[in-house]
């Protein structure tokens, strides 16, 4: 049985959220700089979002430590759903613009 | 009173597929429903944003910073859970107990910094069916006030959570002492004079648990809480950029 002991010392903790601190002020910066148009803009946010999630998840909820089983499990499920709205949703809603509708 | 005992041979049940045990299954298994529904919330909000060219922008440089920091204080709050979730293991009930209302501290922060927000766009006339900056979007109001509400009531459960876990029996007078200072404190008729009943619903919720099962919280419990407490986070990196930062007036 897995244990609730995690091989992680609090130092690796620390990094994270030094790192997470980091990528939010990258994110603030963009938005102060407003150099990019809106879809790109979005993209780079959510690439940088799924970076925080990422470091979040792996690292504070301890997907890292479970068995490859569990980990597969959530992370593909989660992003095949998500890839299903991103694939379908998105590209609609950015023809929208471009057909002109008010 | 006789008694049947069941005796059960070793190795009589399959090791969990997950090579886990169930209660973090079943938390895992909430996370991953909950996040399909904030999901949905946050791509009905970006498609609307991406969708309107006359999407309002009404986050000025003192949203954005109000945010910015409302970020930090739940980051910091993950590091606090992570480090009592540490504590736990090591069998240290005391920096545990600390760790976790020192979570709860940071989550509160965040709750009360969020309600000022609210409060200035109400007060700017945003609804959650209208807003004074785009009469051609009305949906902006009811996207972000169902988005950042559900997040929101998120946190205050996982701080109600929190409470319970830390300080068992002794948080239910704390959380009705909260619950009836905010409830005389908002004006009848702002939104958080009927929303602070949230706490009134977790102290009634909170105590039939610990009425009906008590019992001292360990290891696996502050960890099980831990992993509601950063998904929570969690989903607060994507509100914050997709919201306000795709949103700002500067």
């Amino acid at each position: 049985m897995h244990d609730v002991a995690h091989d992680e010392s609090k130092a690796i903790y620390f990094w994270v959220w030094a790192g997470l601190i980091f990528l939010t002020g990258v994110e603030v910066g963009l938005a102060y700089e407003q150099v990019l148009a809106p879809v790109r803009m979005l993209e780079v946010l959510l690439v940088l979002s799924v970076v925080k999630a990422a470091l979040i998840t792996l690292y504070f909820m301890h997907l890292k430590s479970e068995i490859g089983t569990m980990r597969w499990l959530l992370i593909i499920s989660v992003c095949a759903c998500f890839a299903l709205m991103w694939i379908f949703f998105f590209p609609d809603a950015d023809r929208i613009i471009h057909l002109g509708v008010k | 009173m006789a008694t049947v005992q069941h005796v059960v041979p070793q190795d009589a049940f399959e090791p969990s597929l997950f090579g886990t045990y169930s209660k973090k299954i079943g938390m895992w298994l909430f996370l991953a429903s909950d996040s399909l529904t904030f999901g949905a919330l946050l791509f009905a909000y970006s498609y609307n944003r991406i969708a309107n060219p006359a999407w309002p922008t009404p986050f000025g440089k003192e949203s954005i910073a109000n945010a910015t920091v409302m970020t930090a204080c739940l980051l910091s709050s993950s590091l606090t859970m992570v480090l009592g979730v540490l504590a736990a293991n090591r069998g240290d009930k005391a920096w545990t107990r600390n760790w976790l209302l020192a979570t709860m501290f940071f989550g509160a922060a965040f709750t009360v910094l969020h309600a000022m927000e609210w409060t200035r766009l109400m007060g700017e006339g945003m609804m959650p069916s209208s807003n004074p900056w785009a009469a051609t979007v009305p949906q902006f109001g009811g996207t972000f006030f169902t988005l950042t509400g559900m997040h929101m009531l998120h946190v205050t459960i996982g701080i109600i959570y929190l409470g319970v876990i830390a300080l068992r029996k002794k948080f239910l007078p704390i959380l009705l002492v909260l619950w009836l200072v905010g409830w005389l404190a908002t004006p009848s008729g702002s939104v958080f004079h009927y929303g602070i009943h949230v706490l009134l619903i977790g102290a009634i919720v909170a105590a039939v648990v610990l009425f009906l099962k008590p019992k001292d919280y360990d290891a696996h419990d502050v960890e099980v809480s831990g992993l509601y407490w950063h998904f929570v986070d969690l989903v607060w990196m994507f509100i914050f950029p997709l919201v306000y930062l795709m949103s700002t007036k500067i």
